[in-house]
């Protein structure tokens, strides 16, 4: 799995009762798994939640002695649809997934769980990607839970609160026979802290005995006519039970002093920005302690009632901190005050921005907003003043280039762009469509190659409408990855565009491992994994689909390959989708996998190779065309330092790991000769030392001999 | 973007014991090591009997793009405190740059607040992919960030963490802990950061090495490492006896020039006279000369002929590459830049892709012309010959066909690529000539205008037509008081883009007001 080591974190997955764990927050969600006895655990990779899968999946020998069946989801869909396993069985079950588009993928799955609700402990991990650093659209994981009428715990920021988050969602789960979804902010998973640890609890019933001694339950499966005793169930009985259950667990928490004539309703995952505000307004000390009345809902759907009503009562004023749009718990708590007949202001949206994370200085300036208006008394005169000198710092976002995120030194995705641009230089531009994925780096400099990304393995679906009425008129191109492939692109896409006799091109980039969420193993991972079968064709595969025209290409470096193969799919006669997997792995997870080895085997004499590219510098004229056809970190710009030279040349610093997309680039678009290939052999034999110091000699004399008859630079 | 403090005093107040909470974010470019730093700085505070907290956005760290880090620390009195999770404008204490342009994308973001934040930065740059792709020199401004700098922090470390870092053969994240524990930032001994340097078990003596490098520059104990002048390397000519007495004459020709213009004339003589012979450097002398004499003191268009003329005539050819591509020098370069050490050896593999055109002017100057007309020799070319090739210049085979090229030298003047060279170079500096003679700011803007070419194949190709467009702008802009900056404009934006939009744009303006003149 994924060529890198979890031995470590799985260690701290043994710690037992007593004993400090130390580590991030995601990493003790794992271990709050085992300790609250879970039966099996599924997800989909995804950051911010990778990390759960990926220390499980190095932990078999822990899963195995605790009777815990761990596995790698094909999706998000077929980890929620695991959890059918606790519906008729008392099974704890966990699964995880990147939220919002996890969960949008999983949304099948989760209504039918949903409606015939379970027996064991259901939990659901989302991973909120939202906000800064963010790599999706921003939406809201709360309308899946209310239209499905699933549970949502949202709690405080700390490592401690998030771990008892674990426990009470399998509690309130099986208190109300409904599936859990914990939401954990991407801060939050990355978040690093200690909780006190228990043992791990061995499941009473296991996934093999429930096999042994199957179970069902006619008024659990979804059918009519049980769908609508299960509605009427979710609004009778189970939706009375988990309010019942939030008050008597104490689930949601109040701080402060109650007889405020102010208060704050918060998420429970904003309430260490919140409480960082109020010290910076002077309403609370460094440990959160304040006399501000405030209500934390670390279970932030469903509301209860009464516990809103309760707060709100003898308050002038409330403020409701909710991050995301649309404002769904404001809107709750605005209808149950009007119906309530409470003459309590509410606030929210306003004086807090209707949209994007609420960052520190974003509710400083919102709770101040609030404060001023509903009691400015409480505020200190210091923080009311502007009383501090204004400094005019220089504007810089003129001057500082952007960074955004690209292909790694030696990435075998380069290349392949880099041939599809020399294509749309000879053959014009065409219609490209992106999937999610590495890849989708494409679409900044240098490339600035796709259109749209409409989701995980949908790139080539994606290009469905456009098809063109002229024969050999001009197709359109769409990538895909090995990742979105097997997630669900196989049928979505492939079987698509067989289906609907699509004449467009598809490259599927292939590079063995779902590589951006952290190089996890998937079907066509080339590694062999004790507990997958991995080594799954995707040619193969696509031609069991039914494509006739397929390509493969089994070292994507070879950029004038790469580029004749799409220029041809581009213009054969053939009909029907044409389909090129261009495979090679990915630099990232070879280097750590080759790295080692060749250091070892260096180290004990044997004769080992190391490639690197250089610039001859005095050959490079600096017009930088190469790097508009690389964006390589290790290829950059430098200074000659020679006055006749006007412009930085190229070249090539220590970071280069020989991929060879330099040369190949510059041999396919004939660009310059600028670039050399070295490669440093450690180690050689006696045989082939002789042998280049014959060379060399001859090559001095040769070198000599020339130099003898001119006048010339040393 | 409101790049004004904000205007309510919204810092953070102290515990009931005086504790207060330290705040610190690190801004790192993927793949520097942010990941280690930040755990360095957690180990280091909770040794000293402080509660600490990280985080980080490792989403997109490995893949170059730009990444936050950040942490809270609290002196521990036994309760935990409420740590924010990610940095908050103008409530920043201690900001860490891993890089210049990440230092000034701090400031830009309001994590460097004035009597608040200790800035500490390292210098070096690692230029964006906006700043590499274009075809002159894109590199963003650096001065203004270290002047927004002082500006923006209460205290800058600012110095080369990364030279620092390489110096010690460790990585910048060693450097960067030097300077935080120098700084005094974080109230913990030295030798609590040495600690847990040394726990971590790996590297560990480099890693030390360029922390204490570090620690003494911010302390300000050392200088910091001096920025990286341009000096030009010196030039050495390797004169055989034979040629001694005439290219003693040829020197003798440039001290007669304007003391002003000898450092870059000698520069452009010795490569002129590397690239070819003495009597092409004889034929250079006479282009500088020649202008020379229409010139005056600070004698600005004389050095600027001393370095476009030696560029010009030094144009890039297979037997230039050749030649260069098979030198001692250039094999002791590589060498170094690739690291062999004494017992390794070295393989070189050159990339090569002569196109019909390079192999045609490459010929005697008829049997090239007659081949270049030639369909069917070009369509022979295209289907066995037109390849990218790769030659082993460690291997004798490779060496020694590519040797063979460079001694085609002599015979340079005789090929087809030398006459069309030498008609550009003519009508060039024909063109500077006589404008010299009324306008030399002018002559100084034609002659800079070689510029534009440079490059191989299709992209000397483009750089022929941009040099043609700008130099086409001449009648209009001739006799004009703005002229010569008009005409450095062009230049200007002929090198922004590949495409020659900004160019296009450029000459439409001038158009608009000098157009009826043309």
């Amino acid at each position: 799995m994924a060529e890198r080591s979890f031995a470590k974190e799985v260690q701290k997955l043994r710690k037992g009762e007593g004993e400090t764990f130390t580590g991030e927050g995601i990493l003790a969600i794992t271990k709050a798994l085992l300790e609250n006895g879970v039966g099996y655990v599924g997800g989909y990779q995804g950051s911010p939640i990778s990390h759960l899968m990926d220390v499980l999946a190095d932990a078999q020998d822990i899963l195995g002695e605790l009777g815990v069946h761990f596995e790698a989801s094909a999706s998000e869909a077929t980890a929620t649809a695991m959890l059918a396993a606790s519906v008729h069985y008392p099974i704890r079950g966990a699964v995880t997934y990147k939220s919002v588009v996890g969960t949008n993928v999983a949304s099948d799955a989760l209504s039918n769980l949903a409606s015939g609700g379970v027996t064991g402990g259901a939990l659901i991990i989302v991973g909120e990607d939202y906000g800064e650093g963010s790599s999706i659209m921003q939406e809201r994981t709360y309308a899946f839970a209310m239209k499905s009428q699933v549970w949502m715990l949202d709690p405080r920021p700390n490592v401690p609160s998030i771990v008892k988050a674990v426990g009470d969602g399998f509690a309130l789960s099986e208190a109300t026979n409904t599936p859990v979804m914990l939401q954990v902010g991407i801060r939050s998973c990355h978040v690093h802290g200690h909780f006190t640890a228990s043992d791990n609890i061995r499941p009473a019933m296991t996934v093999s005995d429930a096999l042994e001694t199957p179970r069902r339950k006619l008024d659990r499966i979804v059918l009519p006519p049980a769908t609508y005793l299960h509605e009427a169930e979710k609004l009778t009985k189970r939706k009375p039970a988990a309010e019942a259950f939030i008050v008597e667990q104490g689930l949601n928490e109040r701080f402060g002093a109650a007889s405020g004539k102010v208060g704050i309703i918060l998420q429970g995952g904003s309430y260490n920005t919140v409480m960082r505000a109020l010290n910076r307004l002077g309403l609370a000390d460094i440990y959160g302690d304040t006399e501000l009345d405030i209500l934390c809902l670390n279970c932030v759907y469903p509301l209860v009632p009464g516990q809103i009503l309760d707060f709100c009562a003898g308050k002038d004023a409330v403020l409701i901190v909710e991050e995301g749009h649309p404002n769904y718990i404001e809107q709750q708590i605005g209808h149950l005050l009007y119906q309530s007949g409470q003459r309590v202001k509410l606030e929210g949206k306003g004086k807090l921005p209707m949209g994007g994370e609420y960052t520190g200085q974003v509710m400083v300036e919102g709770l101040a907003a609030f404060f001023e208006e509903h009691a400015p008394d409480l505020l200190p005169v210091a923080k009311v003043a502007a009383n501090e000198p204004q400094v005019d710092i220089p504007d810089l976002s003129q001057v500082l280039p952007m960074r955004p995120p690209g292909f790694c030194t030696g990435c075998p995705e380069r290349p392949i762009f880099a041939a599809t641009k020399l294509v749309e230089e000879e053959l014009g531009e065409h219609h490209i469509s992106s999937d999610i994925g590495c890849h989708l780096f494409s679409i900044m400099p240098p490339f600035d190659i796709g259109a749209t990304t409409m989701g995980y393995g949908l790139g080539p679906a994606s290009a469905a409408a456009f098809h063109n009425e002229t024969k050999g008129g001009r197709r359109s191109i769409s990538f895909i990855g090995d990742g979105g492939f097997w997630h669900n692109g196989l049928t979505s896409s492939i079987g698509n565009a067989v289906f609907n006799k699509s004449d467009n091109v598809i490259v599927i980039v292939d590079n063995f491992y779902s590589a951006a969420t952290g190089g996890q193993d998937i079907l066509s991972s080339r590694a062999t994994n004790p507990t997958k079968q991995t080594q799954n064709s995707i040619t193969e595969a696509v031609r069991g689909m039914g494509v006739k025209w397929v390509r493969q290409i089994d070292r994507t470096y070879d950029v004038t390959r790469v580029r004749d193969t799409l220029k041809e799919a581009l213009t054969t006669e053939v009909e029907g989708p044409k389909v090129i997997v261009a495979s090679s792995e990915c630099m990232l997870n070879k280097q750590r996998r080759v790295k080692p080895q060749i250091a070892k085997a260096t180290k004990e004499g044997k004769r080992t190779v190391r490639p690197r590219f250089g610039v001859d510098e005095d050959v490079c004229t600096g017009d930088h065309a190469c790097m508009r056809l690389s964006g390589c970190p290790s290829l950059s710009v430098k200074d000659t330092g020679d006055p006749l030279r006007d412009d930085p040349v190229a070249a090539i610093d220590q970071s280069c790991v020989g991929c060879g997309n330099c040369g190949e680039v510059a041999d396919a678009a004939v660009l310059c000769p600028s670039f050399y290939q070295a490669e440093v052999v450690s180690n050689p034999a006696p045989a082939e030392r002789r042998k280049a110091e014959r060379r060399n000699r001859i090559i001095s004399w040769l070198q000599t001999r020339r130099d003898a008859r001119r006048v010339h630079l040393a | 973007m409101n790049m004004q403090t904000t205007p309510l005093v919204a810092r953070r107040s102290p515990g009931p014991d005086g504790e207060k909470i330290i705040t610190l974010a690190a801004l790192a470019v993927g793949g520097q090591g942010g990941g280690v730093l930040t755990n360095w700085i957690v180990d280091v505070a909770e040794a000293n009997g402080y509660r600490a907290q990280s985080t980080s956005v490792a989403g997109v760290a490995q893949r170059t793009g730009a990444t936050i880090y950040y942490i809270e620390m609290c002196r521990d009195t036994g309760r935990a405190p409420v740590f924010a999770l990610s940095p908050a404008q103008g409530d920043v204490d201690v900001l860490i740059a891993s890089e210049l342009m990440e230092g000034g994308r701090a400031i830009l973001r309001g994590f460097v607040t004035p009597g608040r934040t200790t800035l500490i930065a390292s210098t070096h740059r690692i230029a964006a992919v906006s700043e590499k792709i274009a075809p002159g020199d894109g590199r963003a401004d650096g001065e203004e960030v270290i002047r927004a700098m002082g500006i923006a922090a209460d205290r800058v470390i600012a110095f080369d963490m990364e030279t620092l870092a390489k110096e010690a053969g460790s990585v910048i994240s060693s450097s960067l802990l030097g300077g935080l524990a120098g700084s005094g930032a974080l109230p913990f001994p030295k030798e609590s950061f040495e600690a847990v340097i040394r726990a971590s078990g790996r590297g560990v003596e480099a890693s030390l090495g360029a922390f204490r490098a570090a620690y003494d520059c911010a302390t300000g104990a050392t200088p910091p490492p001096a920025p990286p002048v341009d000096v030009a390397p010196p030039t050495a000519m390797r004169v055989p006896a034979a040629l001694d007495r005439e290219w003693r004459a040829l020197v003798a020709r440039l001290r007669a020039l304007p003391a002003e213009v000898q450092g870059m004339t000698q520069r452009g003589l010795e490569k002129v006279v590397d690239y070819q012979d003495l009597a092409y450097g004889a034929q250079y002398l006479d282009m500088v000369e020649s202008l020379a004499r229409q010139d005056a003191a600070p004698f600005a268009m004389t050095e600027a002929a001393a370095k476009y003329c030696a560029r010009a005539l030094c144009y890039d050819d297979i037997l230039r590459v050749a030649d260069l591509k098979t030198r001692a020098s250039r094999f002791n370069r590589v060498r170094g830049e690739v690291v062999v050490g004494e017992d390794q050896l070295l393989m070189l593999t050159e990339y090569f892709h002569p196109r019909f055109e390079e192999f045609c002017t490459t010929l005697p100057r008829a049997l090239g012309g007659w081949l270049q007309a030639s369909p069917r020799a070009e369509r022979l070319y295209a289907r066995y010959f037109d390849k990218g090739r790769r030659v082993r210049t460690d291997r004798l085979s490779g060496f020694a066909l590519l040797w063979a090229i460079s001694a085609l030298r002599p015979m340079r003047r005789r090929l087809l690529r030398h006459g069309s060279e030498m008609a550009h170079v003519d009508q060039w500096f024909a063109a500077v000539q006589e404008v010299a003679l009324q306008d030399r700011a002018m002559a100084v803007e034609l002659l800079a205008n070689y510029r534009l070419i440079k490059g191989y194949s299709d992209t000397h190709a483009r750089g022929l037509t941009k040099f043609a467009r700008v130099m086409g702008a001449l009648p209009m802009l001739r006799g004009r008081a703005d002229g010569a900056d008009w005409m450095r404009r062009l230049r200007t934006a002929a090198l922004a883009d590949v495409e020659g939009t900004a160019l296009e744009g450029a000459i439409a303006t001038v158009e608009s007001f000098a157009g009826a003149r043309a």
